[in-house]
């Protein structure tokens, strides 16, 4: 074979091309690509979870209103991912430095605190106060988050809610039933809703937390407000007997069919409108529902003929019943590399205006102040709110202090506690072997 | 041609390109993920060196058992589905319906063109029982019986999961396995029937046989396919209840990404990893030995 150099040289040439073009273009296919907010972000982007409606439209409302200039400036751009994938998403975000403005926080507070130490999170006290709006938080708000981000203000408190069980005031009635004040009476309620052909509770076992919920709500009335911190330091463990105890008496209202057919296929929005819908006596949830009370499209019942009830108290059990599991619904936190001057705008007039506007549209409670006076919506709005204003004492949650795979493990098992697939003690060793990793 | 391809630049020049791809694309990654096995930590909070405790934890840890058990059983269940079935409808296409099988072959291909996630959502209706009882359920209903919560035990769930993978991917089987009984010489078949060979017996010596090679090939890819499954047990289980219908492409995901613990994700991935490699080689001897002298 004869060569020939030029065609050679040019053969050569084009493979060193083609190799160095393949290079480049893997080079910039794996290089960072973060496109977030890291400089200074061209929208007040917002990371919502798809269940929960509330604050993306009080936020929209006050962009058109209050906030409009801080909206021109910066305009608002909602996006959403379903809750059960909010902690992946914010992993990868996170890992691209390509968080938005402003995200709805993890599922486990632990999370937050990770993205926090890793200089992600704003420090929204040093924030507000330098804009000067720190006083526009209510004080309980400022310490349940407190309580669960190590001490830090690491969300804003878009919501901040007390949770219990709603009631059907209609279905009690008819049925002769007085609110329950202990857990035997509402075990004996739930059988004679049972035997009336009404549904005792609605939960949805696909999201699973409403029904640990229970399983905390029973520790915290047995074992006292120090239930699940004990957990978290290390001092019991979660297959103690009494801590099983709790999980046995929420699957024995499972076993009893208390919660209907199929409850690890109910979502979130059906367990709400069998409720509303008239169609369950009882609904454990947060006062976040407050706004679908309100929603008289939603709310078939009539928010007159909704009754709110504590958890109530276990017979000799050291918890008391006027401690309120309290929470801040669905903390949003703040991309502390996009906090520039006109996120601090926005931030500054949101902590102003919210509280109000929150409360008059969609009838929920914010963890800031409410400036302008608004009336109740409707009575169980008045109840809760004087709830939260006389509360001296409150508890957080199943998971609050948990790992984010000891939440994962507990909230993805819950629907197996109450069909009886997983025994009580089974669910609680998962539990707690997941907290030990 | 011979000239060009004895040419070692040649085919430097005609490998080099898509080698150098293939690597950067496939084996640096490959090489990256068992680097990171070796340690603990995330992209949030940055990557410690862990040594050999990420092993350690795997062969201590219940959950990758469980994950490991629902892998290979699914697996084994499904190709044994999707390929039966498969064969099941090429022999329907070539010796009953023979010219008239283009529609039936179309209509049968047609779940494997839907996306995974509507088809999940298909089968979640047809067996939910709440909040509307679906179709299953009403039928058990009609004949007396009660409604079954499929999605509330791991065992129903599966055998679910099992029928619509089945369902979803015989057409994909039916036609690779008919390309290879097409292949067959009429003439062999002919003589056979003289022979007086018929139905069960002509399929069992000559169908079979002759069509090994291609059966293989279709085991092959519905096992590397199944042993690596995880969108179609994310839209419909997604791997619940509990962790009943966890495989362990899915464990290793939580494991990363939801839990964020990278290093023992990628030790996972090892792990899978390894399974497939010594199910691709089993498959690759069995498929070696001679039929003709079996």
């Amino acid at each position: 074979m004869t060569n020939n150099p030029t065609r050679t040289g040019r053969t050569r040439l084009a493979g060193y091309t083609a190799a160095a073009a393949a290079v480049v273009l893997l080079a910039s296919a794996c290089g960072s690509g973060g496109t977030g907010a890291s400089a200074s972000p061209k929208n007040f982007d917002y990371l919502s979870v798809t269940e929960n409606t509330t604050i993306k439209k009080t936020l929209t409302t006050l962009s058109t209103t209050s906030c409009a200039d801080q909206n021109k400036a910066l305009p608002l751009k909602v996006d959403t991912v379903p809750q059960s994938g909010l902690d992946q998403k914010l992993q990868l975000l996170a890992g691209q430095n390509a968080l938005p403005v402003q995200f709805a926080a993890g599922n486990a507070p632990a999370l937050t605190t990770q993205l926090f130490t890793a200089g992600n999170v704003a420090n929204l006290e040093d924030e507000l106060t330098k804009l000067g709006a720190f006083d526009q938080l209510q004080p309980a708000a400022v310490s349940t988050i407190k309580a669960l981000y190590q001490n830090k203000l690491a969300v804003l408190p878009y919501e901040y809610n007390i949770e219990g069980i709603f009631y059907n005031k209609k279905v009690f009635e008819a049925n002769g039933v007085s609110v329950p004040k202990t857990w035997d009476e509402l075990v004996a309620a739930a059988a004679k809703f049972q035997g009336a052909g009404v549904q005792p509770f609605a939960a949805s076992g696909q999201q699973g937390w409403p029904l640990t919920r229970l399983v905390s709500g029973y520790l915290y009335r047995s074992l006292g407000p120090g239930a699940m911190s004990a957990i978290a330091n290390g001092t019991a463990r979660l297959t103690d007997p009494e801590y099983v105890k709790a999980a046995q008496q929420v699957a024995e209202l499972g076993r009893k069919g208390y919660f209907g057919q199929g409850v690890g296929s109910i979502d979130y929005d059906t367990a709400m409108n069998q409720f509303l819908g008239g169609k369950a006596a009882m609904f454990y949830m947060g006062s976040w529902a407050l706004a679908n009370i309100a929603d008289a499209e939603q709310d078939t019942v009539g928010a007159e003929n909704v009754g709110f009830m504590p958890f109530p108290a276990v017979a000799g059990g050291k918890g008391s019943i006027d401690q309120y599991p309290s929470n801040v619904g669905l903390p949003v936190a703040m991309n502390a590399k996009g906090f520039d001057q006109k996120t601090g705008d926005w931030v500054k007039c949101v902590a102003r205006n919210y509280g109000s506007v929150a409360l008059k549209d969609q009838g929920t409670i914010s963890g800031f102040k409410v400036n302008t006076p608004v009336e109740s919506a409707n009575a169980v709005t008045g109840q809760i709110r004087d709830t939260i204003g006389a509360s001296k004492e409150s508890v957080l949650w199943f998971e609050a202090l948990f790992s984010t795979k000891a939440t994962t493990v507990s909230q993805q098992n819950a629907a197996s506690l109450v069909t009886g697939a997983t025994s009580p003690e089974k669910f609680m060793q998962l539990v707690q072997d997941a907290l030990a990793q | 041609m011979h000239r060009v391809l004895g040419d070692r630049r040649a085919v430097a020049i005609l490998l080099g390109p898509a080698l150098l791809v293939y690597t950067l694309v496939m084996l640096v990654p490959i090489g990256w993920s068992l680097g990171y096995s070796f340690t603990k930590g995330n992209s949030i909070t940055g990557f410690s060196w862990a040594g050999f405790s990420n092993f350690q934890r795997l062969a201590d840890d219940p959950a990758v058992h469980d994950a490991l058990w629902f892998t290979v059983k699914y697996a084994v269940v499904v190709t044994a589905g999707q390929v039966a079935a498969g064969y099941a409808l090429a022999l329907l296409y070539t010796f009953y319906l023979k010219r008239a099988s283009a529609l039936v072959r179309t209509l049968v291909f047609f779940p494997v063109v839907l996306p995974t996630v509507a088809v999940g959502l298909l089968f979640q209706k047809f067996f939910q029982v709440a909040p509307q009882t679906g179709p299953v359920n009403s039928l058990l209903e009609l004949v007396g019986l009660h409604s079954v919560d499929w999605f509330g035990s791991a065992g129903g769930s599966f055998w679910v999961l099992v029928l619509m993978d089945v369902w979803r991917s015989m057409g994909f089987y039916a036609v690779l396995l008919f390309a290879g009984l097409v292949d067959i010489p009429e003439e062999v078949l002919e003589s056979a029937r003289l022979d007086g060979a018929s139905g069960l017996r002509l399929i069992r010596h000559i169908v079979l046989p002759l069509s090994f090679p291609v059966l293989m090939s279709s085991a092959i890819f519905s096992i590397n396919g199944t042993l690596k499954v995880f969108d179609s047990i994310v839209a419909l289980t997604n791997g619940g209840p509990g962790s009943g219908t966890t495989p362990l492409t899915l464990y290793m995901f939580q494991t990363s990404f939801t839990y964020g613990d990278y290093g023992y994700g990628s030790t996972i991935a090892v792990l899978l990893t390894v399974l497939c490699l010594l199910v691709t080689l089993v498959v690759f001897r069995v498929s070696r030995r001679d039929l003709t002298k079996g």
